[in-house]
């Protein structure tokens, strides 16, 4: 139950953006949500749905890219997804360090009309 | 005018939560109030940590604000032991976010003397997730780990440990009737943050806690007392700042 207020987020930010290009309507929503942003739920089209109605991005489309997070490896500089229950570096066995990647939480792009 | 146009726009929508975040810290820090964000999962012993803290600080003026999905029995308690607590309630969401604590702090009193500290206490929602991705303005996130929850918790809860600024091992007392693997734990811990200090404490015994208040209030101490100036300053108390 987190969805709401970043709901209410994106529909302000898409709202403006659409307004200030003169257009009438966000007909979709590009999102890039990294999976430690673990706000974002699958219920989120539906508040979507429902904070949306009577604003510009009523009926838009929500279109979300995950990106799951990866370690840097201090030793050979790989960047890998951890197997479960380790940081190990799939190449060499060190502990990876933790990088921005899977922290991305913000709107790529809007489609208008 | 009925052709479909894309537009850039590269904004995260957490923005405008950290920007008042950020407001809040600085103004609370430019005041001498140390604000201390602390998270764990329901149980883990947040309220004991707080008052055991509390008990310890040799200088610092102790406040809480108690996050709470909907009851306010930890906020009773705290006000019964004679300690300035607030409630928020957030009813059904699993995080504190940072307008919830300008409003509050809004509302609340914090009459310092002339170069006094403060600690502002911020126990947030019981859970290892959301909290983690939310800055609520605080200075120091302090992270509230048990023995009884298992050595795994830092590669299953990941987040938490990489934002820490400060780690508490809580409920060291259950050690004997446990397997808690210390260094399983703590190469997890180190994997994901080289320099939080991690303290063995218990909420029973009362055990590390006084080292815990102390190191706090080196923070507080450290926070750079001036006039309130509006806008946003600059950043030396903001660690762990992903953006
Ligand atoms: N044995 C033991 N019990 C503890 C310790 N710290 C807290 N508890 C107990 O754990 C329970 C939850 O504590 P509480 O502070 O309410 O946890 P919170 O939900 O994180 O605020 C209470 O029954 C406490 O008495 C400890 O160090 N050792
Ligand atoms: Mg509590
Ligand atoms: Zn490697």
């Amino acid at each position: 139950m987190h969805e709401y207020p970043i709901t209410e987020q994106i529909i302000k930010i898409c709202s403006q953006h659409c307004a200030e290009a003169k257009a009438d309507k966000v007909v979709s929503v590009s999102l890039v949500v990294g999976d430690y942003s673990g706000c974002v739920g699958e219920s989120i089209q539906m508040y979507f749905d429902i904070i949306s109605e009577g604003t510009p991005c009523e009926s838009a489309k929500l279109k979300i890219k995950r990106v799951k997070p990866k370690l840097k490896c201090p030793a050979c500089g790989e960047f890998f997804e951890r197997a479960p229950m380790s940081f190990a570096c799939p190449k060499c066995g060190v502990d990876g360090e933790p990088t921005e990647i899977g922290k991305e939480f913000y709107i790529e792009e809007i489609e208008v009309e | 005018m009925h052709d479909i146009r894309k537009l850039n726009v590269m904004e995260n929508v957490m923005d405008e939560n950290d920007h008042i975040a950020e407001h809040v810290r600085e103004h609370m820090g430019a005041h001498g109030v140390l604000i201390v964000n602390e998270m764990g999962a329901p149980g883990v012993g947040k309220t004991t940590t707080l008052k055991n803290i509390i008990e310890r600080l040799q200088i610092a003026k102790p406040f809480v604000i108690e996050g709470d999905i909907e009851s306010d029995l930890d906020t009773k308690d705290l006000n019964s032991l004679g300690i300035a607590a607030y409630q928020i309630n957030t009813f059904g969401a699993c995080h504190l976010d940072a307008p919830m604590i300008d409003h509050k702090i809004d509302e609340m009193d914090f009459d310092l003397e002339d170069k006094e500290r403060g600690i502002l206490f911020i126990e947030n929602i019981g859970n290892l997730v959301c909290p983690a991705e939310f800055t609520i303005g605080e200075h120091v996130l302090m992270l509230i780990a048990t023995v009884t929850e298992g050595s795994d918790k830092p590669y299953k809860y990941p987040l938490a440990f990489e934002k820490a600024d400060i780690i508490l091992i809580n409920k060291v007392d259950l050690i004997p009737y446990l397997d808690f693997d210390e260094e399983f734990f703590m190469k997890g811990v180190r994997a994901l943050n080289k320099t939080a200090p991690v303290f063995k404490v218990s909420g029973k015994t009362g055990e590390g806690y006084a080292e815990v208040a102390a190191w706090l209030e080196g923070r507080a101490a450290a926070l750079d007392i001036h006039e309130h100036h509006h806008g946003h300053g600059d950043d030396e108390h903001h660690h762990h700042h992903h953006e």
